[in-house]
């Protein structure tokens, strides 16, 4: 290992990265809301109103592990606290 | 347009300091917006009529819209707090307008949106006490009180989550911005990035006030029934 400083860096980007990749589950699990909502819209379109909002809230509950995952890969990107931490050790 | 929140100036109150962020400028800007057009609003509504016409029955159709939405997510006996949460929406829906005009939205600062999900998380717990009294507290401890630390880390998440969402929803669309406005040269700056802001900003922006609302109102009946 030559240089920490680009360890460290190198390894927060491919967290990033990582922390990403939540993104395929998460829309997996919202592809599958909106499929079933429209199923339901189709065998009742009477109830359309309450299944669309339903499925808005529904929506909103399942992106929430992949917002976090965003927030995560900012995180590391831009307000890594490792970097801080390694500097303060190298002096 | 920038990434970061610059701090505009620094204020000193007795060994205190307090940081003038851009955020809580352009907050201050959208709360004037909103004070004057309602003092307008006010001011024209002076001669009220039974019968509404015109500008008035705009107003009343607004407001009896967001009403008849709250009462069917919250059910009967919440009308104290449903202006509440109608300026709630009013303001999360103009400050995520507020960066069509390449301003920074006031809802891409996660102090904002803990700020209003903190407001919404201390409602539902003082309806929970108000509407069910000593039996609130006893649903911390469902169905076993070896639950408790689960139930308790549950109702901790529920802010933490609700502000994330609406803070990581408009600061992804300000990265994305960011970076189309840093990435391409300047004559395709012109016109296209219309229809990015449109997607980002309105469409988003709509949704999660929405979404924002409506959990905060089914959050509180949750805690009152």
């Amino acid at each position: 290992m030559q240089d920490p400083l680009a360890f460290v860096i190198g390894i927060a980007h491919i967290a990033a990265a990582l922390a990403l990749l939540n993104g395929v589950t998460t829309t997996f699990g919202q592809a599958k809301i909106a499929a079933q909502a429209i199923e339901s819209i189709g065998r009742q379109p009477e109830a359309a109103d309450s299944i669309r909002s339903t499925m808005f809230v529904g929506l909103a509950m399942a992106e929430t592990s992949g917002i976090y995952g965003l927030l995560i890969a900012i995180v590391m990107l831009f307000a890594n606290p490792l970097v801080d931490i390694l500097l303060n050790y190298l002096g | 347009m920038n990434l970061e929140i610059d701090n505009l100036w620094v204020i000193n109150i007795a060994g205190v300091e307090i940081w003038i962020t851009e955020t809580i400028y352009n907050t201050w800007i959208i709360m004037l917006i909103l004070i004057v057009l309602a003092v307008i609003i006010r001011f024209k509504l002076k001669n009220f009529k039974i019968v509404p016409k015109g500008f008035q029955s705009l107003i009343e159709g607004a407001m009896e819209t967001f009403d008849n939405f709250a009462d069917n997510t919250l059910g009967e006996g919440f009308s104290d707090i449903v202006p509440w949460f109608f300026m709630v929406f009013v303001f999360i829906l103009s400050s995520c307008l507020f960066s069509v005009f390449g301003l920074r939205a006031p809802t891409a600062d996660w102090a904002t949106t803990f700020a209003l999900a903190l407001a919404s998380f201390v409602i539902m717990i003082f309806m929970g006490f108000k509407h069910q009294k000593g039996k609130y507290l006893k649903t911390f401890f469902e169905p076993n009180f070896i639950f408790f630390p689960l139930n308790l880390i549950g109702e901790l998440a529920k802010p933490v989550s609700l502000s994330f969402r609406l803070f990581g929803n408009m600061l992804s669309g300000t990265i994305i911005l960011t970076l189309y406005y840093a990435l391409t040269p300047l004559f395709v700056q012109i016109g296209i990035p219309a229809l990015l802001h449109t997607f980002f900003d309105v469409i988003f922006g709509a949704l999660q006030t929405y979404i924002f609302v409506i959990i905060s109102l089914m959050y509180i009946r949750g805690a009152a029934e």
